[in-house]
């Protein structure tokens, strides 16, 4: 079984892994910025209201956090253009998925960050005349954002590593070229082992970046 | 005894679930006057605080202050006032806490300006202005850059004083704001306290600083099982010691660890 | 449209199967796995504790499709030869087991280290110590995660559709492939995943509550 290693091949279709990987990351960054805005949105939304708009957000988060992402993504993009009528390229698509996907984390994660708030804090701005929206704006948003930080950080990391699944509906992300040099050269063990490292590197660069940021922010220095 | 009282509390009733905390409470305190409410724990002290600002909401009686009822539209159990309402009678009241409650995510001169700023509305150099002044009176302009973090015990509760007063409140309550300090910690923040009643402003204040209570208060009220069991100025207190058995047994565990 | 659900039905159930046996393989293995390497993570020498940090990371820094690709096609050119069906259940189960290692570590470390010293003062053994002291405490800890972790391992197992084995992914897009019904597959075969992994997560905060009545 002499299998020779050679990476010329990798190196020369190199290109397809780079730009690749900035697709995933830009995917990334997109699904979590919208994911974010819905997440807090319904965040917000489930801690002042009543019975049903809680049971109806709930009903959203437990759903999409249930299924397979996979099988998400095909029923975005195969399933939804069937009985709806829009028309999207399978990179919209794929990122549409990925915010509602996100979207769904989120909302836990900024609705335990509101009630981590301590109580007293919200005392304090009641007690020195804050309105209900300046005590949102200005006590608890900024507290809980510091609460979530880390929690953040590490849904980008996941949803970095998900893009992976964009593959499936040919985006050109990191994984996509992995298989295209793959299907071409057939330098499998070289093209796999040069997408893990960059997959890993890429991913704890990241997220050693953003624990400084973290940490930058930190309440309790 | 010209001037209407500025504090009127008249017949206050509380309940948490089915305990009644406070049962028909009157209290009065002009201004200018510093009260000290002193008792044992559950004795609804610090629910009575609560109440005037409507950090708690009375079930029954009445709280005025400078002749309007705090937290309801006519009378007690009836229709709430709005929370843009209650927030401008809040800031009204300052409050300092048992526990500071700075906001970590300020500095201690950010902290004092959010009222200022954001309740008075005033342009952010006067806000400054005004946090600065303030942070001078409690002895910590040099700290008005730090985060609540890099403060001790002592410092951060007098930023929370400085933030309460910076509002220009009527009147000050203070709630039990030296219980989670350090002993050595204790009398920096006391002395301010004392500063703040030397310049005429008017304080409720529960404490179970004794000793303090004594020599900064004209009035000493105590309080039991949710009502008012003696009162006076403190001397006309101590006068009441040999009459009162549960003032006598709560005073008598404090002479130990009082000077 | 229920015409073609009727018709799918069989074909659904089949896959089904597939995706409870991968599901209950992956996780039978890497719980036995990962509380082996768990442990070893805790108590170990210093070079094993740095091996398994660095085979846990890795495997949690790379996303599960690259695995299952790279043990798919990477192990044959290397003279390991696996079938679809086991080169998927290796790969999803490696990433599985990183996971209980992390849940093994969180439910032991919770516990004071004064049990473990009190364990050896009496003069147990340190296969004693951890079964009669740690491990009973520690299944607190442990149990609510790992159960809510299982829908990982549901959830995950849809990739192995990608290796063309047929499990409730496949299948479903089999039958869309035969009737066109893509929308009414697609939700039915979401409900499905929904209603295994959405019993085992209720299972999961059940037990965590019923835990937390319990005085420490």
């Amino acid at each position: 079984m002499g299998y020779q290693l050679s990476f010329t091949q990798i190196w020369h279709n190199f290109d397809k892994l780079w730009y690749g990987l900035i697709l995933s990351i830009e995917l990334a960054l997109v699904a979590i910025a919208i994911g974010a805005l819905i997440g807090l949105t319904l965040a917000i939304l489930y801690v002042s209201s009543g019975r049903i708009v809680r049971a109806m957000i709930s009903g959203y988060v437990e759903f999409i956090r249930n299924v397979p992402l996979l099988l998400l993504v095909y029923l975005v993009f195969y399933g939804l253009p069937t009985v709806v009528d829009i028309r999207y390229g399978a990179q919209v698509s794929f990122v549409a998925t990925l915010s509602i996907y996100s979207g769904a984390y989120l909302v836990e994660v900024f609705r335990s960050g509101l009630d981590a708030v301590p109580r007293g804090l919200l005392d304090a701005g009641k007690a020195m005349g804050l309105t209900p929206w300046q005590r949102l704006l200005y006590v608890r948003l900024p507290t809980m954002a510091r609460i979530t930080l880390p929690s953040l950080s590490n849904t980008f990391i996941s949803l970095f590593k998900d893009t992976s699944i964009a593959s499936v509906i040919a985006v050109p992300e990191l994984t996509f070229g992995a298989q295209w040099i793959n299907n071409r050269t057939f330098r499998i063990v070289e093209v796999y082992a040069v997408t893990t490292v960059m997959y890993l590197a890429a991913g704890y660069l990241i997220l050693f970046g953003l624990r400084l940021l973290e940490r930058r922010f930190r309440v309790d220095r | 005894m010209s001037a209407p009282p500025l504090l009127q509390i008249a017949r206050l009733t509380k309940s948490f679930g089915m305990i009644q905390v406070l049962k028909s409470v009157d209290l009065d305190v002009a201004a200018g006057e510093v009260v000290t409410v002193i008792g044992p724990s559950g004795s609804g002290k610090t629910t009575l605080l609560r109440c005037v600002n409507f950090l708690e909401a009375y079930d029954g009686g009445s709280i005025k202050i400078d002749g309007r009822e705090v937290g309801y539209v006519d009378s007690a159990g009836g229709k709430k006032r709005s929370e843009v309402d209650l927030a401008s009678m809040r800031a009204e009241t300052g409050m300092v806490f048992q526990s500071f409650n700075l906001f970590p995510h300020l500095t201690a001169e950010e902290n004092v300006m959010l009222g200022p700023r954001r309740v008075l509305k005033k342009p952010l150099n006067e806000a400054r202005e005004i946090a600065r002044h303030w942070l001078d009176r409690v002895g910590l302009a040099h700290k008005a850059k730090s985060l609540p973090s890099e403060l001790s015990g002592g410092q951060q509760q007098r930023v929370g004083i400085a933030r309460a007063v910076a509002l220009g409140p009527k009147i000050l309550l203070l709630d039990e704001i030296t219980s989670a300090l350090d002993p050595e910690l204790v009398n920096e923040v006391l002395d301010v306290v004392r500063q703040l009643a030397a310049d005429g402003m008017t304080m409720m204040i529960v404490t179970h600083e004794i000793g303090f209570a004594r020599d900064a208060s004209d009035r000493i009220v105590f309080m039991t099982d949710g009502t008012i069991s003696a009162q006076g100025s403190p001397d006309a207190l101590m006068a009441q010691v040999s009459d009162n058995e549960r003032l006598r047994n709560f005073l008598s565990r404090f002479s130990a660890t009082t000077h | 449209m229920l015409e073609a659900i009727i018709y799918s039905l069989p074909y659904l159930m089949g896959g089904l199967g597939m995706t409870l046996l991968v599901s209950l393989i992956v996780v039978a293995l890497s719980l036995v796995a990962g509380v082996v390497l768990g442990v070893g993570l805790i108590y170990g020498p210093l070079p094993l504790r740095l091996l398994i940090r660095l085979l846990t990371d890795c495997v949690r820094g790379i996303p599960i499709l690259v695995l299952i690709f790279a043990v798919y096609y990477g192990l044959p050119p290397l003279g390991l030869n696996l079938s679809s069906f086991w080169a998927a259940v290796l790969a999803l189960t490696l990433f599985k087991t990183a996971q209980v290692i992390e849940y093994v570590r969180g439910a032991v470390s919770s516990i004071p280290g004064g049990q473990m010293e009190a364990a050896k003062s009496i003069g147990l053994i340190f296969s004693q110590r951890l079964r009669y002291v740690i491990f009973p405490q520690a299944i607190r800890r442990f149990l609510p995660p790992w159960i809510n972790g299982v829908t990982d391992a549901v959830k995950g197992s849809a990739l192995v559709s990608l290796l063309g084995v047929v499990d409730l992914m496949t299948a479903i897009n089999q039958v869309i492939g035969r009737t066109y019904e893509a929308m009414p597959l697609y939700v039915a075969g979401a409900l499905i995943y929904f209603a295994i992994n959405y019993s085992l997560s209720s299972m999961s905060r059940l037990l965590e509550r019923r835990f937390a009545y319990i005085k420490e």
